[in-house]
């Protein structure tokens, strides 16, 4: 049975035989701790949301759970609202006066679209990485420090460990450990991502936002993108959106398909590409449009 | 019957070739101006018109008072202007997204970066120096720095404009608040330009006569009381040219090269810089 229900799965995830063997049994022990702990919190509660950019609706009436230390991915076609969703979270949309949210977004408690939340401690508690790499014009180690000195009076030892550790679990340490004074504009595409990831991880923030992190990036920075994403489930709530189904597949534990920015379906992941309840949304995973 | 291709490459060839004479056309001009400029003044380059002061007529003597208070005027006026129009071109850019006032501020500014100088002159004679009765280098500065400030304002504003919005958000996601992202990330980042903003509004007071006409006028002696009427290179060079004394015109002629060089050297440097900013972005 496990074994006939790994070779099923990997076929929806797109892996060669090599790596069926060597994948599916993490995925299979996350699966089975999914199941035992009954006792998943919701770390950010949706309810009703609705979005708009100026008077065109973008979202419409959003219910939906992200639950503590897992990682949920939100997919569609182009346009449908899941970078507008994800956005909501950390308010991002307020830097524009075109853009409006209604409705509520719980975390710990707090309604974070209220006017009296203070933005910039809820922005300290949700990071976010973007699509394209966007290093600070600084040095590798103020750009991961940036972050930190807003928050946190560390003195130099303290401030030079937490760097290292951050570029550490970004998998980016062993690459710039000698050339933390550079530019951070002198790496490449795929370590300038990393650099990123490092800067919003070195706060310790209890969100992680990934708007397509790996959709600018060849295939090998994006597989390394990826086992980064899975050990950061241990420490942190992940939601990603990515345009790649299979990377979908791969890296999450629940799925959001999202249509015309209305939500379709919202369930774990293996329950969405193997027995969607939808139509639209297996219409979506078998590839019919989209 | 000419085939649409080969009509093109007809029209083509025209066009470039008016093009070429059009550019040879305005090249000629500078080049004159330039050769002008060199065969009457490089004579008169010697130690002398740096060491020793505006001649009376038919004396021997130099540009050394003319050059200094140019000087002083100039780094006086960019000390002034520099910073309100740094934070102008910052307001613009980066706050001004609601309301009015962002939207007339702009308006203002791009009329007076077109304003005459000589309206700029003759205001702050109204303003400052005919309250206080007599011309002076203070008033001088000011109205350059006046000059200055929508230089600074438009480049500053063309400059943060070109950072993209995606390096703001970042430093936003972070939780830093607006004041930091602007100063720490987004002037970091268009530090280049900004310098060269305040490169070329030197390089445009440099030369200008007629506000300094109106506000410190001229002085044929060494002065260093900025509260006095002081000498400048460019209402030397009116005074002079005008003249019918043979050494005051030769010094003219000098004291134009001294002012076209070190323009063009400013434009150039600025340029450079410009490019390398182009490259980083």
């Amino acid at each position: 049975m496990k074994n006939q229900q790994a070779l099923y799965y990997s076929k929806y995830i797109g892996l060669s035989d090599y790596q069926q063997s060597t994948m599916h049994e993490s995925k299979l022990k996350t699966e089975m701790n999914m199941s035992h702990s009954q006792s998943t919190v919701a770390k950010v509660s949706i309810n009703d949301l609705n979005f708009y950019y100026n008077r065109c609706q973008a979202l419409k009436s959003i219910n939906m759970n992200i639950w503590e230390k897992k990682i949920t991915a939100f997919i569609g076609p182009s346009g449908c609202g899941k970078s507008t969703l994800l956005r909501t979270f950390n308010r991002m949309y307020q830097l524009y006066p075109s853009q409006e949210a209604h409705g509520e977004i719980m975390m710990d408690g707090i309604n974070i679209l209220d006017k009296k939340q203070d933005i910039n401690m809820l922005r300290a508690k949700v990071g976010m990485v973007f699509q394209k790499p966007t290093p600070f014009p600084m040095s590798i180690f103020d750009n991961v420090a940036f972050g930190v000195k807003l928050y946190e009076t560390l003195n130099r030892n303290e401030l030079e460990e937490r760097v290292e550790w951050a570029l550490q679990k970004a998998a980016l340490w062993e690459e710039v450990k000698d050339k933390l004074n550079q530019s951070g504009i002198s790496l490449s595409g795929g370590q300038q991502q990393r650099l990123c990831i490092a800067r919003t991880i070195a706060v310790k923030p209890e969100v992680v936002l990934l708007d397509e992190p790996t959709s600018a990036l060849d295939p090998i920075s994006t597989a390394r993108i990826e086992d980064l994403i899975f050990t950061l489930k241990e420490d942190y709530t992940i939601v990603i959106v990515t345009h790649n189904m299979q990377q979908a597949a791969r890296v999450s534990d629940y799925t959001a398909y999202m249509y015309l920015g209305e939500l379709i379906e919202f369930s774990d992941t293996d329950t969405i590409f193997t027995k969607p309840r939808q139509k639209a949304t297996e219409d979506y995973i078998t590839g019919k449009f989209g | 019957m000419i085939s649409i291709y080969t009509r093109r490459r007809i029209v083509n060839a025209i066009n470039l070739t008016f093009s070429t004479l059009a550019m040879v056309f305005g090249l000629f001009w500078l080049f004159w101006i330039l050769f002008t400029l060199f065969e009457k003044g490089f004579g008169g380059i010697s130690m002398a018109i740096f060491t020793q002061m505006t001649p009376a007529p038919g004396s021997e003597g130099g540009l050394l008072n003319a050059i200094a208070g140019s000087l002083a005027m100039v780094i006086l006026a960019t000390l002034i202007g520099t910073p309100i129009g740094i934070m102008a071109g910052t307001y613009l850019a980066e706050y001004g997204q609601r309301g009015w006032l962002a939207p007339v501020t702009r308006f203002i500014n791009d009329i007076l970066l077109s304003a005459p100088s000589i309206v700029i002159g003759l205001f702050v004679y109204t303003v400052y120096v005919a309250k206080i009765g007599h011309f002076s280098g203070w008033a001088g500065a000011l109205a350059l720095s006046l000059i200055v400030i929508p230089v600074v304002v438009r480049t500053t504003e063309d400059m943060l404009r070109l950072i993209p919005d995606s390096l703001r958000e970042a430093a936003a996601a972070l939780g830093a608040p607006q004041w930091k992202i602007v100063t720490l990330v987004t002037w970091r980042a268009s530090k280049v330009g900004m310098m060269t903003g305040v490169l070329l509004a030197i390089a445009r007071i440099s030369g200008e006569t007629a506000p300094l006409l109106f506000t410190s006028l001229n002085n044929q002696f060494w002065n260093a009381d900025m509260n006095q009427p002081m000498a400048n290179l460019p209402v030397v060079i009116f005074q002079f040219a005008m003249s019918p004394y043979e050494n005051w015109q030769e010094l003219a002629w000098t004291g134009a090269l001294l002012i076209t060089l070190s323009v063009l050297g400013l434009n150039i440097v600025a340029r450079f810089f410009l490019r390398k900013q182009a490259l980083l972005n």
